[in-house]
């Protein structure tokens, strides 16, 4: 017997985290009791996308996408479906506007208008076996560029296809590589993939990493063999071991096939990779901090120029791409120029991936054509506000980057509309916020991710943005004055202005947009001592409504501090100055009674 | 050149000593050395950074400068069950603060700091990548998701012993 079947189960982080392992297990018990080794076969895949329904089992041939998988269903899976051919209908995902259940996940809202081009083998190979991705079309391209193609046609190649750095700046790719080919010609140089993923809500790069590591590896041969170099190195991160061991595997596996190492298909180029690891410091995502670190130093950024093309690793030309980036390349050499930058806006071509998150129903990692509006990217692929709650705001950028508003939602995402409208692209997570999010609490913890992060090099960082914190805590804490608002403002465009690195320069940004789209809140904390979303404890304040209390005492008897008052069956009262706020009454109240003013 | 002495044990010291020189004893290499280290020890006390140095043949101001930059090196020992609460950007606007409360109140310890037995440690890191069930905390690497406070008083207790 052939295997005819393949069980594609999610091992990506979010999966694993709910038990995509013992999942397989038990898959693979069952095939072993019923004998189907050689008919059926279990593949880990990488994330899928659609985290939020995970862990996600997909069959095929048949394309069936279960969701919320236990390790417990896997007998009926293989008893039902791939013994019998029935699909065990209680795990098809349900689309909540129809109410039916969806089978492919292609016809589902989450999918539709998904464009899967960095994206294209995460979920659909094993990205520990090199065999899948070579019958994806994995190393065709370099390949091609080795055999076919002059180092000088590959980077206009790029160029042509308007690709932008992915790692946030947008700087197009060709031109970089370009500047690195021309730097110091015949001297050692460097391909860098920056895997650092600074933004902490993001997991884009490390799906990427996780789902389809020979990409990466690809495009970093090909980038070596356009600007002369013949080794690589791939900062990331060490908190994530699952992609580490996944581009391990990988680097292995490509040097067995001869797709890296000596002599590369024959043609007498020569590349090897290594790992460098990051010890957590999101400053070393910025390219001249990163190659210190790489350098065994504390990543300090240092000021540009020299820009790494010019003196990079070790004081070599070095070229610094994102991971994302690089997903990118193969496809275009594969499929070309021209049919890339027919997808996207006319400035910023092609997809871009992002790690949806936040108060929305379908939490994921999305892929979607550049110019696509925030209404689409929300209310379509997310399905909406989590709870049917009011939409608020989109954070994109990360710490870096700023927030979108109602009045941002039919606005087509590229870079250039995200700057204009006070946001950035960044490396792509997109934090949605609903009714109950305060923005000047988001602005604080922004702040205070910026404070724990700043390498302390230089003042205006250092200082500027403790200080920052500072006001920010002072008004969620009901203590601002009109004045504090002012400050907030000018000492934000100081340290804009006198940063040494990235970091510092766009510290501010979370605090300015959220002035600029919700001045009004602000005001609100500062003048009526009042938070409209109730997150900020100390201006939160119980009450208790005398007609809706029944006088049960169940919340007298669990307030911790004894502020609560009254007599069994008759209205109870919090006092004020007692009260610290801990809301443990609001929750024990079952009659609705209490609310926060 | 490894030889002086230093307050740790011969074991500990040939074991140091190996891990400098599987890099070559390269001072390049020296924070792929302290992952090892770290790896090894569980944390990188000042003893342990004084053999690093003399194998790397690299001041111990230079092994102290790049540990105490990073994060992830730590120079105090954990609990024996460490736990990390994900204050990422998704995991905090899904009410991670909360569940690092209740961890607080519950062990009576604060962040960065490790219970007087010795058995729980609370950290505080940022997106472990499992968004999609946020707010989310690990502990010994093994994810606990879609929490409330209300859960942190079971969870512990699987770790009773
Ligand atoms: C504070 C800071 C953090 C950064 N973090 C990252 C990161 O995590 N990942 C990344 O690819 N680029 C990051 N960058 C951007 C890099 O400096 C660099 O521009 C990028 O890796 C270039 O690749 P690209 O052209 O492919 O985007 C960061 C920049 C700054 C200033
Ligand atoms: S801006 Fe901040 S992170 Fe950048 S060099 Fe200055 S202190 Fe360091
Ligand atoms: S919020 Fe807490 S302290 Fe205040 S009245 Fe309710 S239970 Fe008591
Ligand atoms: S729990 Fe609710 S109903 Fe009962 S006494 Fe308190 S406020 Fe009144
Ligand atoms: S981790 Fe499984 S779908 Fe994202
Ligand atoms: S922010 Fe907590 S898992 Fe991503």
């Amino acid at each position: 017997m052939a295997i005819k079947m393949h069980i594609l189960v999610c091992g990506g982080t979010g999966c694993t985290a709910s038990g995509s392992k013992e999942i397989i297990e038990e898959l693979n018990k069952e095939l072993t009791a019923h004998d189907l080794n050689d008919f059926a076969k279990v593949v880990v895949t990488g994330c899928f996308g659609f985290c939020e329904r995970g862990p996600i089992v997909k069959i095929i041939p048949d394309n069936t996408f279960y969701t919320r998988v236990k390790p417990e269903d896997a007998k009926e899976i293989i008893e039902e479906h791939i013994i019998k051919g029935r699909k065990v209908q209680r795990l098809l995902y349900v689309a909540p506007d129809t109410n039916q259940s969806v089978s492919d996940s292609k016809h589902m809202e989450f999918y539709k208008k998904q464009v899967r081009i960095a994206l294209r083998n995460c979920g659909f190979i094993d990205p520990e076996n090199i065999d899948e991705s070579i019958a994806r079309d994995g190393y065709a391209a370099l390949g091609k560029c080795l055999t076919e193609m002059t180092p000088e046609q590959v980077i206009d190649e790029i160029k042509k296809s308007g690709l932008r750095g992915r790692g946030g700046a947008g700087f197009p790719t060709g031109l970089k590589w370009e500047i690195a080919s021309k730097s110091r010609v015949g001297e050692q140089k460097y391909v860098v993939c920056n895997a650092d993923e600074g933004d902490p809500g993001a997991f884009m790069d490390r799906s990427l990493l996780e789902g389809d590591p020979h990409s990466i590896l690809e495009a970093m041969a090909i980038c070596g063999y356009c600007i002369g170099a013949n080794h690589g190195l791939i900062y990331i991160r060490a908190e994530y071991p699952l992609a580490i061991h996944r581009l391990q595997v990988a680097i292995e596996q490509a040097e067995q096939y001869g797709l890296l190492g000596k002599d590369i298909l024959g043609t007498g180029f020569d590349f090897t990779i290594e790992l460098r690891y990051g010890a957590g410091a999101f400053v070393c995502g910025e390219e001249t901090a990163l190659i210190h670190s790489m350098e065994g130093k504390r990543g300090e950024p240092t000021f540009k120029p020299p820009f790494p093309a010019q003196s990079g690793y070790l004081e070599k030309p070095t070229n610094v791409n994102n991971v994302e980036t690089y997903a990118n390349i193969p496809v275009i050499i594969n499929k070309g120029a021209d049919w890339f930058n027919k997808i996207g806006t006319e400035k910023s071509k092609g997809t871009k991936v992002f790690a949806l998150a936040g108060k929305i129903n379908n939490v994921g990692l999305i892929e979607v054509p550049m110019g696509i509006t925030l209404r689409e990217i929300i209310y379509e692929i997310g399905g909406g506000i989590k709870g049917g709650k009011k939409f608020k705001a989109v954070q994109t950028g990360g710490p870096s980057g700023g927030c979108l508003t109602e009045k941002h939602l039919d606005t087509p995402i590229d870079y250039d509309s995200l700057v204009a409208a006070g946001s950035m692209m960044g490396s792509g997570g997109m934090i949605v916020m609903d009714e109950d999010d305060c923005m000047v609490a988001i602005a604080k913890f922004y702040l205070g991710f910026t404070v724990d992060e700043s390498c302390g090099k230089c003042t205006p960082c250092r200082v500027g943005n403790k200080r920052l914190l500072e006001i920010l805590t002072k008004i969620t804490e009901g203590k601002g004055t009109m004045q504090d608002l002012e400050e907030l403002k000018n000492l934000s465009n100081v340290i804009k202005d006198t940063a040494l690195c990235g970091l510092g320069q766009t510290s501010p940004n979370p605090v300015l947009s959220t002035i600029n789209n919700f001045w009004d809140e602000y005001v609100e904390h500062v003048t009526e001592k009042k938070c409209r979303a109730g997150q900020c404890k100390a201006l939160k304040k119980y009450v208790i409504d005398p007609d809706k209390c029944k006088g049960c005492t169940a919340c007298a008897r669990a307030c911790p501090v004894s502020a609560i008052t009254g007599t069994v069956k008759n209205p109870h009262v919090i006092d004020q100055d007692k009260c610290i706020k801990c809301g443990t009454c609001y929750e024990k109240c079952k009659f609705g009674a209490i609310s926060i003013k | 050149m490894c030889g002086s002495k230093v307050n740790i044990s011969e074991a500990n010291y040939l074991k140091i000593k190996e891990i400098c020189a599987s890099f070559n004893n390269n001072p390049g290499d020296l924070i792929n050395v302290l992952h090892k280290t770290q790896d090894h020890f569980g944390y990188l006390p000042v003893e342990v950074q004084k053999v690093v140095a003399e194998c790397l043949g690299i001041p111990a101001t230079r092994v102290y400068g790049v540990v105490s930059f990073y994060s992830f090196f730590t120079m105090k020992p954990k609990g024996k069950y460490a736990i990390s609460v994900c204050l990422g950007t998704a995991c905090y606007v899904k009410g991670g603060e909360k569940i690092l409360d209740a961890l607080k109140s519950e062990l009576k310890i604060s962040e960065g700091e490790v219970t007087p037995d010795g058995k729980f440690s609370i950290d505080v890191l940022r997106c472990v990548g499992a968004c999609g069930l946020a707010p989310v905390m690990t502990i010994n690497g093994k994810t606990y998701g879609r929490l409330v406070p209300e859960d942190v008083k079971g969870i512990l207790a699987e770790y009773a012993d």
